[in-house]
């Protein structure tokens, strides 16, 4: 695959299991947006086979059961929270009526409830990434990618959203969630380490740790980029 | 296209609108502002007054509703909100459908307005009914909103995206037959005016105040204006891409 001139993703096969937390781990710059744009089918020029819920990514039936994250919330800064959902909503089909159940509880799963009505751009970084994750809990979608959810939130948020990661995936919902912050990994069921394009692992985090002998994930990944290199 | 999310659009873009009262304001006001100054300039020679008046009134809704969508979608598109949309079961007619409903609207309300104001406040003399005005005025609006969605797609930042006002906009001011009438231009100019959607804007404005009745050329004037309006919306819907590099 190739942003501009340059190859950024190369070789990749993977299979991001139903159901469960899958993370998408590697530094910043090593290609996981490009993935993850590829697998939501924003992304222009992406050559093989990508299949996402057995439709080829990016086809029109996915748009409504695939819901996507970007990095930088994209939310209207100029409208409330409530706005904000309230218009997603309805671009995603929900029922007039059904509307204002399904903003309240998206509001209520990240916590934005009492800044609901603030004009988003005067909220923090924060609570946009929330109104922005939040938009992407509507119409309970099949497929959740999320890029980058976490960055600059607090500790205990963090915690909560991964609280409520694990309990999309009891329900049946499939994660697949970048971070290029290695502790996040443990909390993950399943691990995509990418670096520089090309996939270094795709495992579990305990299996990891066992096959490369380290303690964290951190240390495994490492040990996986020596592997690699020597192999060159 | 699909109706419901066609007016969800609008009514997002309007709520956006409303959080922002001072542009509202600017944007009624400024043309009366404009007209009440132009008003005093011909003190003197009120009759320069109704044709320069009522070119205005057409010129006024093209002018702002580009600013305004031009800058709207640009954000659109960096911000992010484009990519969400377009990754979610929205049809581009939507999306533009909205936007011109929604400025549409607006345009009627700050058409009237200044309509309203050189008839009754400036005594501009004209002969056809203000309905016609209004009309003509509406579909400038549609054009300008048209012209602004298609440059967006050009531009990197707010920077650009203002500069293409005196760009795209200005040769068309210069040319419409403001200054000096059409066919006492040079004539390469005068087979480029021809060309120039505002100049059947104009037009259109001055067949209402001359004729007190529908005229052939005011309906041809509508038809290349609503054309024009028509063909460009479509260029701008080719520049929202669902996949982009």
């Amino acid at each position: 695959m190739h942003r501009g001139t340059r190859r950024v993703l190369d070789d990749l096969s993977f299979a991001v299991e139903p159901a469960r937390v899958t993370g998408l781990l590697g530094p910043s710059g090593g290609g996981k947006s490009t993935l993850i744009r590829a697998i939501v089918g924003t992304q222009a020029k992406v050559s093989g086979t990508l299949r996402v819920l057995g439709r080829p990514a990016g086809s029109a039936p996915l748009r409504s059961r695939v819901a996507y994250v970007t990095q930088s919330p994209s939310v209207y800064l100029d409208l409330t929270p409530r706005q904000n959902l309230d218009y997603y909503a309805s671009v995603l089909g929900i029922p007039r009526k059904e509307r204002p159940a399904h903003v309240e509880r998206a509001l209520a799963e990240v916590d934005l409830t009492s800044h609901a009505d603030d004009l988003t751009g005067s909220t923090s970084g924060g609570q946009r990434s929330r109104v922005s994750l939040a938009v992407a809990l509507l119409g309970a979608p099949q497929l959740l990618v999320l890029d980058e959810p976490t960055v600059g939130l607090d500790p205990v948020l963090r915690r909560d959203l991964w609280d409520l990661f694990h309990r999309l995936a009891e329900s049946g919902t499939t994660l697949l969630v970048s971070s290029h912050v290695m502790d996040e990994a443990e909390r993950c069921d399943h691990l995509l380490l990418l670096r520089e394009g090309h996939l270094l692992a795709a495992d579990t985090p305990e299996n990891l740790r066992t096959r490369t002998n380290a303690p964290t994930v951190e240390d495994a990944f490492l040990a996986l980029v020596d592997e690699a290199s020597a192999h060159h | 296209m699909n109706v419901t999310r066609t007016l969800a659009t609008a009514r997002r873009v309007l709520r956006q609108l409303s959080h922002d009262p001072r542009t509202i304001a600017l944007l009624l006001l400024v043309p009366v502002f404009l007209l009440v100054l132009l008003y005093y300039v011909f003190d003197a020679d009120r009759r320069s007054f109704d044709g320069i008046g009522a070119s205005l009134l057409g010129i006024f809704p093209l002018v702002t509703m580009f600013l305004v969508t031009s800058i709207a979608t640009l954000r659109e598109r960096t911000s992010g909100t484009l990519e969400r949309l377009l990754s979610m079961p929205l049809a581009k007619a939507d999306l533009i459908g909205g936007y011109a409903l929604a400025f549409g609207l607006l345009a009627v309300v700050q058409a009237a307005v200044a309509t309203g104001t050189a008839i009754w406040l400036l005594d501009l003399n004209m002969a056809g009914s203000p309905w016609l005005l209004l009309l003509v005025a509406l579909l400038d609006a549609l054009l300008g909103t048209a012209l602004g969605l298609f440059v967006s797609a050009f531009a990197a930042s707010e920077f650009q995206v203002v500069q293409f006002m005196p760009a795209v906009i200005f040769p068309q001011i210069l040319l419409c037959g403001l200054f000096a009438p059409r066919g006492s231009m040079q004539p390469v100019l005068e087979a480029i005016s021809n060309v120039l959607p505002m100049s059947y804007a104009v037009d259109g404005m001055n067949e209402v105040l001359r004729h007190t009745d529908l005229t052939g050329d005011y309906v041809r004037d509508l038809v290349v204006v609503l054309g024009s309006a028509l063909l460009v919306l479509a260029l701008g819907a080719a520049t929202l891409r669902r996949r982009t590099v």
